[in-house]
């Protein structure tokens, strides 16, 4: 018995959701009183295989190799699975990327699993009932789902549990995989990364904006706030509806779900399919003219004012702390 | 071309969202349903796909008699036809392995399911069905082109995009993007009443997850208003207060 983390890399380096994954998934080895093995495809350099020790991976699977460079989903998820069986791992964590959410359901096949998608929390186990709280209704509440299988998958949301430094070191080993080549029917042309964007799924802080923008043109002052504060961009529906921004900024039910530790919501009214998406957020900023905007019930802290004054001041303000921090 | 899409009936996004029996029961009363947004995305673009005869669309369903008016909203916005697995959709592993028994004796070119459905937002479908088929999956795309032999499909990546081609048959969850949503005609009303719905009774299954209960988003606080001209207490707050930058 032990528990396999599949560490995903963004082109060859690990982000912070995978650290919070490992974190999570060492919490669960403990748990269970096991080892945690974590599983690396693609092209990863040592020492940053060997940092997933300081968050508790005791042995670091390193599966490289031309073919397996780039996600293929169906492949990578036979790898995965090969791993779980060799390692006798009857829980295998994910972070719940996209990439995640497609290797999750396959592994769940493949390991006759139950699979909890959209995890929050650690599971709990009392008197052999395994189970595992997980985001339902698109943020607008939570399922506690039993997992009755030996083995089981979960795959945790980004920014819901905290990364934690155990100190130890992690043992890197080739994995070679057989694969077969009817694994690999999709074939990847082209991978876009921008490189100075926050992605918006995993970001800690995020700036939103409505159709209290009036036009697509005043989104400078949106992208200059978000700079200042590391955070990603994001928009509401009507936003991304009239094509003033692109789809994938557009949170909401419809939309990305997002748990940042801050989301700002400026001009946005706060329609219940908008805070659907944002109902985890750890702490919310609403900038309203409107006092009886819907967003404000929901909001910890309040600006009520016309953003096109308060968000240039907000910037200055923002200056002046970075430069006195 | 024959294109399947699966597609499940979902509370109306506008739906406030409570439980019954000590939480442990989606309380369905006075709850509208709908097809599940992300489906209604795959559909209309399997029917642009398909367009003047260009291959047929049929959507299938699988839940109990009450899904019905969904799926008749299916045919009007162009489905050729449907069929409905009767039964409780118990969970996505159910759900994916009816269909994929389905898919065994019928087979089709191409399978579309929405990214995910809007209540329980597993994205599980998808790539079950791929597994369970032994074809490729994308959980998540934003593009969809087809050619002839393959398709060009885009998906999102955090912080970016990667394109992918992939010949079929393949299985896809529709995101924002594929298509507009199409909205159904007075001809695609009137004729949707006559269009084949065939009903097929469910194969045996066993599962492997079962939801015990739910809990509402906890409350939060009364919110805090700052003064429109002093958004340096606002920052003062953010970094002391609240600790979020």
């Amino acid at each position: 018995m032990s528990v396999l983390i599949y560490a995903e890399n963004a082109g060859g380096t690990f982000k912070k959701s995978i650290f919070e994954a490992v974190s999570y998934a060492k919490a669960i080895a403990d748990q269970n009183n096991t080892n945690l093995v974590a599983i690396s495809i693609g092209d990863v350099s040592a020492g940053e295989l060997a940092s997933l020790g300081k968050y508790g991976a005791q042995k670091v699977l390193n599966v490289s190799g031309d073919k397996l460079k780039n996600f293929v989903n169906q492949a990578y998820a036979a790898v995965i699975a090969e791993a779980a069986k060799k390692e006798g791992a009857d829980i295998v964590i994910l972070s719940n990327t996209f990439s995640g959410r497609g290797l999750a359901p396959r592994l769940g096949v493949k390991l006759e699993a139950g699979v909890a998608d959209g995890a929050v929390a650690l599971p709990e186990q009392n008197g052999g009932k395994f189970t595992v709280k997980k985001t339902a209704f698109s943020g607008k509440a939570f399922a506690i789902v039993e997992l009755t299988s030996a083995n089981k998958v979960i795959a945790l949301v980004p920014n819901s549990y905290k990364v934690v430094e155990t100190g130890g070191s992690a043992q890197v080993e080739d994995f070679s995989v057989v694969t077969k080549e009817s694994d690999f029917k999709a074939t990847i042309k082209e991978i876009v990364r921008s490189a100075n964007k926050v992605s918006l799924p995993d970001a800690e802080i995020v700036v939103s904006a409505g159709r209290g923008l009036k036009g697509p043109e005043n989104w400078g002052m949106i992208e200059e706030l978000a700079s200042l504060l590391g955070a990603a961009t994001a928009c509401s529906k009507p936003v991304s509806d009239a094509g003033w921004r692109p789809h994938s900024e557009h949170v909401g039910q419809t939309g990305i779900a997002v748990s940042p530790n801050l989301y700002i919501a400026i001009g946005i009214s706060g329609a219940i399919q908008h805070l659907a998406g944002i109902s985890s957020s750890k702490v919310i900023v609403v900038i309203n003219k409107d006092p009886e905007a819907p967003f404000f019930k929901v909001a910890d802290y309040g600006i009520v004012g016309d953003a096109f004054e308060v968000v240039p001041q907000l910037i200055a303000a923002v200056k002046e702390y970075k430069a006195s921090a | 071309m024959k294109i399947l899409v699966c597609i499940s009936n979902v509370p109306d996004t506008t739906t406030k969202i409570t439980f019954t029996d000590n939480n442990t029961q989606f309380n369905t009363s006075g709850v509208q349903f709908i097809l599940n947004p992300y489906d209604e995305i795959a559909l209309s673009r399997a029917i642009e796909l398909t367009d003047g005869d260009k291959g047929t669309v049929t959507v299938i369903n699988v839940g109990e008699v009450n899904t019905e008016a969904t799926i008749r909203k299916a045919l009007a916005i162009g489905a050729t036809d449907a069929v409905r697995i009767n039964a409780k959709p118990h969970d996505a592993w159910y759900v994916a392995y009816q269909i994929a028994a389905y898919i065994k004796a019928n087979p089709v070119d191409l399978i579309l399911t929405g990214r995910e459905s809007i209540d329980y937002n597993g994205s599980k479908v998808a790539g079950m069905l791929g597994e369970l088929l032994d074809l490729p999956s994308v959980s998540i795309i934003k593009k969809l082109d087809a050619g002839d032999n393959e398709a060009t499909v885009e998906r999102e990546i955090e912080g970016g995009k990667e394109t992918l081609t992939i010949p079929y048959p393949f299985v896809a969850g529709a995101a924002e993007g594929v298509a507009e949503p199409k909205i159904p005609n007075m001809r695609g009303i009137m004729s949707a009443r006559t269009k084949p719905l065939t009903v097929v009774e469910p194969v045996e299954v066993k599962t492997f997850s079962e939801i015990i209960s739910y809990e509402t988003l906890a409350p939060r606080g009364q919110v805090k208003l700052v003064d429109a001209g002093d958004t340096a207490k606002l920052v003062e707050l953010l970094h002391t207060e609240a600790r979020v930058i």
